[in-house]
């Protein structure tokens, strides 16, 4: 096969770090081409850099075998490369069809041609299998649909090279399959895909080939039949990664928390709790798996203060907590993990420093008398944090919003454990982390629960669940629709409760298996 | 009761309050374009005098009403120029960059008039835009006493809402307005110039507002006279805070507010102290927005400068 693209000696820097340092990378024309590697080590940095987004301060990209010049997204567009972002680059207000063909839009002498337009999108969207209501506005529709629309937004622009930047961070494994599906379908009609992931599992699956790069350089490239897991993450880590969690037997103690009967709407007013007992114990891992969606990011804005409970009980060792505010709460010694690290768990316009400590920063010692800040002390407290959870650069003045993904990712969590909650909710903990961060946070949680945390876990991925939980609770529609401690569950078990269980039956339509009966 | 109502709302107290709308409705477009690119734009008010006294000078000199209509125009859009250059480039911040217009355009306006026409307070008079009356409207009964005979540029204020309207939600450059004012980064992700676009949609902006200015110096009235916009500016903002950024929600808050002046003026014939009357239309507006239009989401990138990389 033929060089689609070659990239040669790339090289980017950013203040106080080298993003991508002197890249050389073969693209073949028609391979689905994987791009893993630590967070931070310069993914998005090469692929914002192909696409026009940033440029690059050495280095020359040949396309075709021509050398190009790409200053400008609408360059990129213009040569046929299309790019989804790791933060999708939507216009909320507008609607899903609107965004397909802003900056192309067909028109007759400035006026959009809604009709045509239309007609088209859904084309695409058949022809292609990619599912998605052009009418609705973006606001309004699920995170797979929004991935859908940004694929089609590539494809309406004939993009014949498709940069995808961890697309299944966010995708439930059901639309990551689809996903693969749809990546499959477009290489056979000789598209060219460059898929970032931090999963080795969909390395293996889909691609043909593999880079792996570790801090801006690259490692090296594979053919994906002759490569393995465990030399994948020794090439992303530089060292053996275990890729399973090392945990003693819980040690419960006394009951801490305990909701009871908690009902919840959303923002829009529509019940998504329906009646939900949970109970955990000191020195226990509590996981809720569930298919996104299913109430459980409203359970744990309740219990957070971040919703209003309609009915039902929320209890800290004994104390009810269901009418305080997000900040009594936390005064309370909860730490919270939010799942949307961009909406709750940081101010992406601070720095590191403050960022740090966020909800604390109005106790001592990071405040004096008279309310001054203690610029010392908080200075302290990011420096340590920074070198304990390793988060890079370690530069703890720089804005958090030009840290990667899974150093934003890092730095949550090392505010929330760094102030020995007695009880803890981690909603996606590892959402978008490399395998080595998600080994260090792993190894965090469970330490935290040693030290006699009460701890509810809410997390997509089954792995996560199995590995960390001791108890295991399944979430069906606002529901607790099983529990089991975690030597009785297994994958299959619980994917069949995800579904509904037995309820489904009735309803027919599902492809999966049926559980365990 | 009904002597009251029918005191208050009849046929010329109507005619009036569009009068006194027209101004509002002019620069309330201009806000709506500059905010729907992202930049605030607190100069309206100084773009509006601007426009004024450039439309009374121009007049002045040539004699010809209508080419102080493009020299308004023209002022009220070098004016946006200069919010776009501090506001968009240099990335002042936008209430900074609007205010110095503002006091700019008070003190240059009260200065030229001195220095040109050796007076104080108001300048000379000057020719003005025609009255017209529309022939079959304005025999219809009820509509014809209020909207058959004004000036043009009443009739041209509402035509611009209408265009404005397209504009935004028709044609592509619209959309592409839009998406720079909601998502600067997604706009640019697919090509569009973020900053040519807030740049043209910051001078058109400026332009509206001086046809604005235009219309109180050489239509409404045919002189200038010291800061004679008067607030306006800052009312037209409301009137598209009011109408969520929209061209008819504007027109509707501009007419409300120009009904409530209207209003304030037959009240001072009753004989109610005029300096509590003239409250009246400031009243309004502040319990209109606090009140009425509930949460108004502003477009989201509102006030932020864009940063490439
Ligand atoms: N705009 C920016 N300003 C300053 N530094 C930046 C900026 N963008 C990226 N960086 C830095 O460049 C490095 C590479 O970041 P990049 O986002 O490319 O990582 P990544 O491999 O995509 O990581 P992840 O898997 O977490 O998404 C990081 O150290 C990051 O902090
Ligand atoms: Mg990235």
């Amino acid at each position: 096969m033929q060089n689609i693209l070659e990239l040669k000696n790339i090289t980017k820097r950013f203040p106080g770090v080298v993003a991508n340092d002197k890249i050389s990378l073969d693209i073949r024309a028609g391979e689905i081409h994987a791009l893993v590697g630590e967070n931070g080590s310069g993914k998005s940095t090469l692929m914002n850099i192909l696409y026009g987004l940033y440029n690059a301060d050495e280095g020359e990209i040949f396309l075709r075998g021509e050398k190009t010049k790409i200053t400008e997204p609408r360059q990129a567009i213009d040569h046929g490369i299309g790019m989804v972002f790791q933060h999708f680059m939507l216009v909320e207000p507008l609607t899903v069809f609107e965004n397909v063909i802003l900056g192309s839009e067909p028109q007759k002498r400035g006026f959009i041609d809604f009709r045509g337009a239309e007609k088209e999108v859904a084309r695409l969207s058949r022809e292609y299998g990619l599912r998605v209501e052009t009418g609705a506005r973006v606001e309004d529709i699920s995170v797979g649909q929004q991935q859908r629309l940004e694929i089609l937004k590539a494809l309406y622009r004939k993009a014949d090279i498709l940069i995808l930047d961890e697309p299944t961070a966010v995708l439930t494994p059901q639309e990551t399959e689809e996903l693969f599906g749809v990546m499959r379908n477009l290489k056979e009609q000789g598209t060219t895909i460059i898929f970032i992931t931090h999963k080795i599992r969909e390395v293996l699956e889909i691609s043909d080939r593999v880079s792996v790069l570790r801090r801006g350089k690259l490692v090296g490239t594979k053919n994906t039949s002759e490569t393995d897991r465990p030399e994948l993450a020794e090439m992303m880590v530089g060292r053996e990664v275990l890729l399973r969690v090392e945990k003693e037997k819980a040690q419960p103690g006394e009951k801490v928390f305990s909701v009871s009967d908690l009902e919840v709407r959303d923002q829009r007013g529509t019940k998504r709790v329906k009646g939900v007992s949970l109970e955990i114990r000191e020195g226990e891992i509590l996981g809720i798996a569930g298919v996104e969606g299913n109430g459980q990011q409203e359970m744990v804005e309740a219990i957070t203060g971040l919703l209003r409970a309609d009915k039902g009980k929320i209890t800290l060792e004994g104390k009810e907590l269901q009418n305080l505010n997000a900040m009594q709460i936390k005064k309370k010694r909860i730490g919270y993990i939010p799942e949307d690290r961009h909406k709750r768990g940081l101010i992406l316009d601070f720095n590191v420093a403050d960022n740090m400590i966020l909800g604390f920063h109005t106790e001592p010692p990071f405040v004096q008398r008279f309310f001054i800040r203690d610029e010392r002390a908080i200075k302290e407290n990011a420096g340590r944090l920074v070198e304990e959870y390793d988060v890079r650069p370690p530069n703890i003045q720089q804005q958090v919003s030009t840290f990667s993904g899974g150093n934003q990712q890092k730095i949550v969590a090392a505010r929330e454990f760094s102030r020995k909650p007695k009880f803890l909710i981690c909603s996606q903990p590892t959402r978008g982390l490399d395998i080595g961060a998600i080994e260090f946070i792993h190894k965090q949680v469970i330490d935290q629960r040693d030290k006699g945390a009460a701890i509810l876990l809410v997390s997509a991925e089954l792995d996560e669940i199995l590995s960390l939980s001791d108890r295991i609770a399944v979430m069906y529609e606002g529901r607790i629709v099983g529990e089991m401690p975690v030597e009785e569950a297994d994958e299959k078990k619980l994917g069949s409760l995800m579904l509904g269980g037995e309820a489904r039956k009735d309803r027919g339509g599902d492809t999966v298996e049926t559980g365990t009966e | 009761m009904w002597d009251y109502l029918v005191y208050f709302v009849n046929a010329t107290v109507l005619a009036a309050a569009l009068r006194m709308a027209t101004p509002l409705i002019l620069t309330s477009m201009g806000g709506i374009f500059a905010e729907r690119s992202g930049v605030i734009n607190i100069g309206l008010e100084g773009m509006m005098l601007v426009g004024a006294f450039t439309g009374m000078l121009t007049s002045y000199f040539t004699g010809q009403p209508w080419l102080g209509l493009i020299g308004a125009l023209l002022a009220g859009a070098l004016m946006g120029l200069v919010h776009a250059v501090a506001s968009v480039t240099y990335k002042v911040n936008q209430v900074v960059s609007g205010t110095a217009i503002n006091i700019f355009a008070g003190g240059v306006t009260v200065f030229l008039l001195r220095w040109i026409f050796d007076v104080a307070g108001t300048s000379p008079a000057v020719s003005r835009l025609p009255v017209v009356t529309i022939p079959l409207i304005n025999r219809i009964p009820l509509i014809g006493p209020i909207f058959g005979t004004h000036n043009i540029m009443v009739y041209m204020a509402l035509i611009i809402v209408v265009l404005v309207h397209i504009f935004l939600f028709r044609t592509v450059w619209g959309l592409r307005l839009r998406s720079v004012g909601e998502h600067p980064k997604a706009a640019d992700t697919v090509g569009i110039n973020v900053f040519l676009t807030r740049y043209l949609a910051v001078i058109v902006s400026g332009a509206m507002a001086g046809l604005g200015g235009a219309y109180l110096s050489i239509a409404h009235l045919s002189r200038f006279g010291d800061q004679m916009t008067a607030g306006r500016g800052f009312i037209a903002l409301a009137a598209m805070i009011f109408g969520k950024w929209t061209p008819f929600g504007a027109l509707g808050a501009s007419l409300l507010f120009g009904f409530a002046n209207a209003v304030q003026m037959r009240l001072q014939e009753l004989g109610i102290p005029s300096q509590f009357v003239q409250m009246v239309p400031y009243i309004l507006t502040m319990v209109a927005l606090a009140g009425f239009i509930g949460r108004a989401t502003p477009p989201k990138a509102i006030g932020k400068p864009y940063e490439k990389e």
